[in-house]
């Protein structure tokens, strides 16, 4: 974790007095409506469908005990007892009093935990790697940089009205566990052949309506440099970003508007006036920072015992170390995902009781520590391997230990249109069909890693584009239909496939089809592999997503087998 | 009318500001007083101005150029940025460029729809003078000043980032 200074805790304590007072006004006719917006967004708060929902920014998905317990008594107290995590790795409450977010933001200051710039069009809470630091293919642990621009970024006089939100994500391992091609800003960290750390800087990147892969606007930028690099990139933005439109308003469209190398030479003319300045970066700082995470007191002699013998004869524990728990690069030691994605609840949905329950879980076997996984999932990264078979037991017991991790039902959901008022669709209820119909996990396991995406409309919080099937919520005129993509990719993970946005099938399919559809896509994918080990994501890249599409449009109707039904097409 | 803020304090104004006509034609200048022209204006009788006794004010709009005026302002004593919308955030750039890259050491004014919401915010980006939107009361806003006792960045007030300026 990383432990707030005495600065860190006085700028969120004064910004909660700030956004108390402004409240205040707001309640008393002071600020109007469309003043009282904006700054209600840079606290986290947007207003839902039928209640405001209150946005928690976990920074880079890590959390302490201390921090979800707070949570759990926040979700309890004053919203319904449950919270769901993002694809953002955050936390948000769907049913808060807009006259209590002030209190909630005191309480959640109390345990340096925060809604700065939650939402709103600023910077964004910063994503990252899940197994930061632990990961065995770590080149750079890049929660330092995630801090050092969180730093940077928080309460910044300049950037804080934007064009619209920008978002950023650091990776530092070989796999690309971040997605950082699909970020305003990725920063891949890396090390040149001196051994000295720097950033490949990625822009332009993004999901939503007009999804692209960022462009490489610099290979290698000296760590000292970060600061004033993005400044540049955030001054151009600022001043030449759209804000005619807000369906235009991202970086990307001013990206490709102005063209990638034209952005460059702006952004690199900007920066000769700031490189070098007193942004630049020293050592000290980064000491400084790395000096405040704390780090787990690994036990030297955890090496020497390993999982129970007798453990591995306990039906359905074998099949959870294989799916949820991970290497690590401490001998002894492994991470472990609790998985939100059991069928029937919304994913990342978690209720108060299994926050308080987890939190016990953290401090008994990971060191009291925990991270959000943009998948929606909880890990907690640091157990040691004889002690498996025990968090094994307990998360069975809280119902958080389905074997699913990286598998078709382990797919990630935004709130979809029960919830969300920018919904053209419901996704939960798509999301469960879905996980009903692939229940049998031995077939689920045959299957292998796939990435499946949901989202309820087209700003694509479910991240459909980078799904390997990526689901689309779409209006035809007042009901609600389903668009699919396949071949997308949010990173190098395995050697093989590239970063990759997904191609659109073909027409939409009716709800209660979906199920089905993603059912053919399974059997062709099955049908063409080559060999267990080539994923779904590895055929639609090698042999194109026409042979899929075929499996689901063409060929409907001479399947013999499950529902014989002949899908329908709108 | 709007009330000002000069230097954290309520000041009375004695500038005037001139618009474009509505017709998008530029006005003509009267012989006397200070006023706060439109860039335009500016540009187009940049000598006839420079002629012209007494105090010289310019404004610019939340897309125009500072650049603009990068060469001229040794000889202004108000610029003025407009702030068309609540969220129109140009103007901070606008502010920090003409300070920290241009070297203006005169008043430099945030106009437009501005509550004391953004005070914090634009004294960091070099303003000190500030339009308050109609019904903010002045005495109030001031408080706006201290919403933040630190930063972690480098700004027109604090010139060094937080951490250079740790012991």
């Amino acid at each position: 974790m990383y432990i707030y200074d005495a600065v860190d805790q006085r700028l969120v304590d004064e910004r909660v007095r700030q956004f108390r007072d402004q409240t205040r006004r707001f309640l008393d006719g002071k600020l109007t409506e469309e003043e009282f917006r904006p700054l209600r967004l840079r606290n986290g708060l947007y207003i839902q469908r039928y209640a405001p929902m209150l946005r928690i920014a976990i920074p880079y998905g890590l959390l302490s005990s201390r921090q979800l317990r707070k949570l759990a008594h926040i979700t309890r107290h004053y919203d319904r007892g449950y919270g769901h995590f993002t694809t953002r790795q955050n936390l948000q409450i769907n049913w808060p009093r807009l006259e209590q977010v002030p209190d909630i933001l005191a309480e959640l200051a109390e345990v340096q935990l925060h809604s700065i710039q939650a939402c709103g069009n600023d910077m964004r809470n910063i994503t990252s790697d899940h197994f930061a630091g632990i990961a065995p293919d770590e080149v750079v642990n890049p929660f330092v940089w995630c801090e050092v621009v969180r730093q940077w970024g928080a309460l910044h006089p300049e950037f804080n009205y934007l064009p619209r939100k920008f978002k950023i994500a650091v990776n530092g391992a070989r796999a690309d566990r971040a997605a950082v091609a699909f970020h305003d800003v990725g920063l891949h960290a890396l090390r040149n052949e001196e051994g000295e750390i720097g950033f490949r800087v990625l822009v332009g990147g993004g999901l939503g309506r007009s999804p692209s892969m960022g462009f490489a606007i610099r290979e290698f930028l000296p760590w000292r440099h970060l600061l004033s690099y993005l400044e540049a990139i955030f001054r151009i933005y600022n001043r030449y970003g759209r804000r005619d439109n807000i369906w235009k308003a991202r970086i990307k469209i001013l990206v490709k508007e102005l063209g990638p190398e034209k952005f460059r030479e702006a952004v690199e003319a900007e920066w000769t006036h700031l490189k070098d300045g007193s942004s630049t970066l020293i050592a000290e700082e980064i000491e400084r920072i790395e000096s405040r995470f704390t780090r787990p007191a690994y036990d030297r002699l955890a090496v020497q015992d390993d999982v129970p013998e007798n453990a591995w004869a306990a039906p359905g524990f074998r099949s959870w170390t294989k799916r949820n728990v991970h290497p690590h690069k401490v001998p002894g030691y492994a991470a472990v995902t609790l998985s939100l994605k059991k069928t029937g609840v919304p994913p990342g949905d978690m209720t108060s009781d299994q926050m308080d329950a987890i939190a016990d879980l953290a401090d008994r076997y990971s060191f009291g520590e925990l991270r959000v996984t943009h998948e929606q999932n909880l890990v907690l990264a640091d157990v040691r391997s004889a002690d498996l078979y025990e968090v094994w037991q307990v998360a069975r017991l809280l119902g958080l230990a389905t074997p699913n991790i990286g598998l078709l039902t382990d797919l990630i959901s935004c709130p979809g249109g029960d919830l969300c008022s920018l919904a053209n669709a419901k996704s939960i209820p798509v999301a469960e069909a879905i996980q009903r119909r692939f229940d049998d996990l031995d077939y689920l396991h045959d299957i292998g890693e796939i990435d499946l995406n949901i989202s309820g409309c087209i700003n694509a919080c479910g991240q459909h584009h980078i799904g390997h099937i990526g689901i689309l919520g779409v209006d035809k005129n007042g009901e609600e239909w389903y668009q699919i993509e396949i071949g997308g990719n949010q990173g190098e993970i395995h050697p093989g496939a590239r970063p990759a946005l997904g191609r659109v099938l073909g027409p939409s399919f009716a709800r209660a089809e979906v199920p089905e559809v993603i059912e053919r896509l399974i059997e062709c994918y099955l049908a063409r592999r080559d060999s267990e080990a080539e994923r779904f994501i590895d055929v639609v890249h090698r042999i194109g997503i026409e042979p899929f599409k075929e499996r689901v449009y063409v060929n409907a109707h001479q399947r013999p087998a499950s529902g014989g039904r002949q899908l329908a097409a709108a | 009318m709007s009330t000002l803020i000069r230097d954290r304090r309520p000041a009375a104004d004695s500038w005037q500001r001139l618009n474009r006509n509505p017709d998008g034609t530029l006005p003509a200048l009267p012989e006397r007083g200070p006023y706060i022209v439109p860039l335009a204006l500016w540009v187009e009788q940049r000598a006839q101005l420079l002629e012209r006794p007494g105090p010289l004010g310019v404004w610019l709009d939340s897309h125009e150029e500072p650049e603009a005026i990068a060469p001229d302002v040794a000889r202004l004593d108000v610029i003025a940025v407009n702030f068309p919308k609540f969220q129109d955030g140009r103007g901070f750039s606008i502010g920090r460029l003409l300070r920290e890259r241009f070297g203006y050491t005169g008043e430099l004014r945030a106009i437009g729809h501005i509550t004391r919401d953004h005070l914090y915010y634009m004294e960091g980006c070099g303003f000190n003078a500030f339009e308050l939107r109609d019904g903010e009361d002045p005495q109030e806003a001031l408080a706006a000043f201290n919403d933040f006792s630190e930063a972690y960045q480098a700004s027109v007030t604090r010139p060094l980032p937080l951490f250079r300026r740790r012991g």
